[in-house]
């Protein structure tokens, strides 16, 4: 309709002034009678020539305006598959479990591959976390794990706060929490007794996220990590760091990972028990309908965020580099309509 | 002469008049329920979703038809499933919308009951037009007017690919079952 009226008063427009002409003709004066003819006859078929033009271009229009009255508002939504996994290569990621979904999710690190050819390049010894995360709602999520390092429990919860949302949302914003109980030294084997409070330690972390394209994702998460009982002389009680993560796919179904974590409370010059190093780790993603495959090569051991920041020992450019796996299989446990 | 100017342009306002008239006085629907749902059927496994967030207008005498489905709005049964529909096939953030416009044939709207027709247009789904036939069933009621259509879309048409991994869980075409209820805008 708005077209429509536009084109009337331009038409009205063009005909007042077509009046105004034609009284200046008038009161002019006069030409020769042809003269005038022709340019009444210019006028006319002018005049006709857009009268046939602009009824062609409405009954042309006119279907898709039918369509464009039905997609002029975007479509609303938030922000979907930010990160393939729950977890980007060692650390997690913004993601939560869809409500009613229960995440599988195994892990894998080999040992070193500057170790040589003797273990295979690592490949004799293997590390493993066995997890599992379930969906309570959208947006909020809860899991357990084991790690075979340190024989390490965990059980943590997540909560996405804020989802991003083209337009008014730009980031997707993740709170986490995690409990950690590690059972080595057994009870009574330890150099020095060991009590319940000890073995256990406590990570808080904010996940940043943001989607930039469908295929580049970039997060950044500041992270504490505390311990309850450390090396006073080589470590801190608390640690905290700072992670990057990000992730280009380079088909649908496979993407590249990368993560460096910099930790801001390093102690320097520790004797080489106590060297510990900014976690590092490239990966590939590869996803099969409920599966997702994250092959890795990290300089971190371990697979809970306490060893990751904390205790990571190798030098990623000496060649202290793990080659691992992390593979989620989903299940959908409660359908939801 | 001026007298011929003055009715010259007294009748092309009149035309125009008309014009508008007409199209102000075109008999448009809108919908007031719809839904929009699809089958899949492989050999692994059975996929269904469905969309109601379908928004359409119906042109009574034109018989100009329009729809517009968000992508995004289908729900599966599986979440997982999806966010891959989304993400993986459809690829919702570049292609938020699938829609149709085109018009019915064999349609009278002075008939009232149940009447089989044809929708002929353009069917545009993730970045793709293609010009399609749609058989249908229109009927026109007291309350409004209904048009049901059930029909086919190959993948291959639009440029969705399945993995080869994937074949087994996912069929080549699905079957497409639009429901719409209109009522006089």
């Amino acid at each position: 309709m708005k077209i429509f009226s536009k084109q009337l008063i331009s038409v009205i427009d063009q005909s007042k002034t077509q009046n105004q002409k034609g009284k200046i003709e008038r009161n002019s004066k006069p030409d020769s009678t042809i003269n005038k003819d022709t340019k009444h006859e210019r006028k006319l078929s002018r005049s006709i020539l857009s009268l046939i033009f602009i009824l062609t271009a409405t009954l042309l229009s006119a279907q898709d305006d039918l369509l464009k009255e039905l997609t002029d508002e975007p479509v609303e939504s938030e922000t979907i598959a930010t990160f393939k996994g729950s977890r980007v290569i060692n650390l997690q990621s913004v993601e939560t479990r869809p409500k009613g979904t229960l995440e599988f999710i195994f892990s894998h690190r080999f040992g070193r591959i500057n170790e040589g050819a003797y273990t295979l390049w690592g490949l004799d010894d293997a590390y493993v976390r066995l997890g599992l995360e379930y969906g309570i709602t959208d947006r909020l999520g809860a899991g357990i794990g084991r790690n075979s390092v340190d024989k390490s429990f965990d059980a943590y919860a997540r909560y996405k706060l804020l989802a991003q949302h083209p337009g008014k949302m730009p980031v997707t914003v993740t709170a986490l929490g995690t409990i950690n109980y590690r059972s080595s030294p057994k009870k009574g084997e330890g150099i020095v007794p060991v009590t319940t409070r000890d073995r256990i330690s406590f990570v808080g972390q904010l996940l940043i996220a943001r989607k930039f394209t469908p295929g580049l994702s970039l997060q950044v998460n500041p992270l504490i990590v505390h311990r309850n009982t450390v090396n006073q002389q080589y470590e801190n009680n608390d640690d905290v760091a700072l992670g990057f993560a990000g992730r280009q796919k380079i088909s649908r179904s496979i993407a590249f990972t990368a993560e460096y974590l910099i930790r801001l409370t390093s102690n320097e010059n520790n004797p080489p028990a106590y060297e510990r190093y900014n976690a590092i780790g490239f990966g590939i993603d590869i996803e099969t309908g409920g599966h997702v495959f994250q092959l890795v090569f990290t300089n971190s051991l371990g697979l809970i965020e306490r060893a990751v920041v904390a205790e990571t020992n190798g030098n990623f450019w000496d060649g202290d580099i793990h080659f691992g796996f992390n593979i989620t299989r989903t299940f959908q446990l409660s359908g939801k309509k | 002469m001026a007298l011929i100017d003055a009715v010259l342009n007294k009748v092309f306002l009149l035309i125009w008049l008309g014009v508008v008239a007409f199209s102000a006085q075109a008999q448009k629907f809108a919908l007031s329920e719809g839904d929009i749902t699809f089958f899949s059927e492989a050999a692994l496994e059975n996929i269904k979703a469905e969309n109601k967030s379908i928004t359409s207008v119906f042109d009574a005498s034109t018989g100009e038809i329009a729809f517009a489905v968000p992508n995004n709005q289908f729900q599966f049964e599986k979440k997982l499933m999806q966010q891959h529909f989304n993400e993986k096939y459809m690829e919702s953030e570049k292609y938020p919308r699938s829609t149709f416009s085109g018009k019915l044939y064999g349609f009278d709207p002075s008939y009232s009951g149940q009447q089989q027709v044809k929708a002929v247009g353009k069917m545009f789904i993730h970045g793709v037009t293609q010009s399609v036939e749609i058989p249908g069933v229109i009927e026109v009621g007291s309350q409004g007017i209904v048009v049901k259509s059930t029909f086919t879309i190959k993948l291959a048409d639009y440029k969705i690919k399945i993995p080869q991994i994937l074949w087994q869980n996912i069929a080549e075409q699905v079957e497409v079952t639009v429901n719409l209820a209109y009522k006089p805008l």
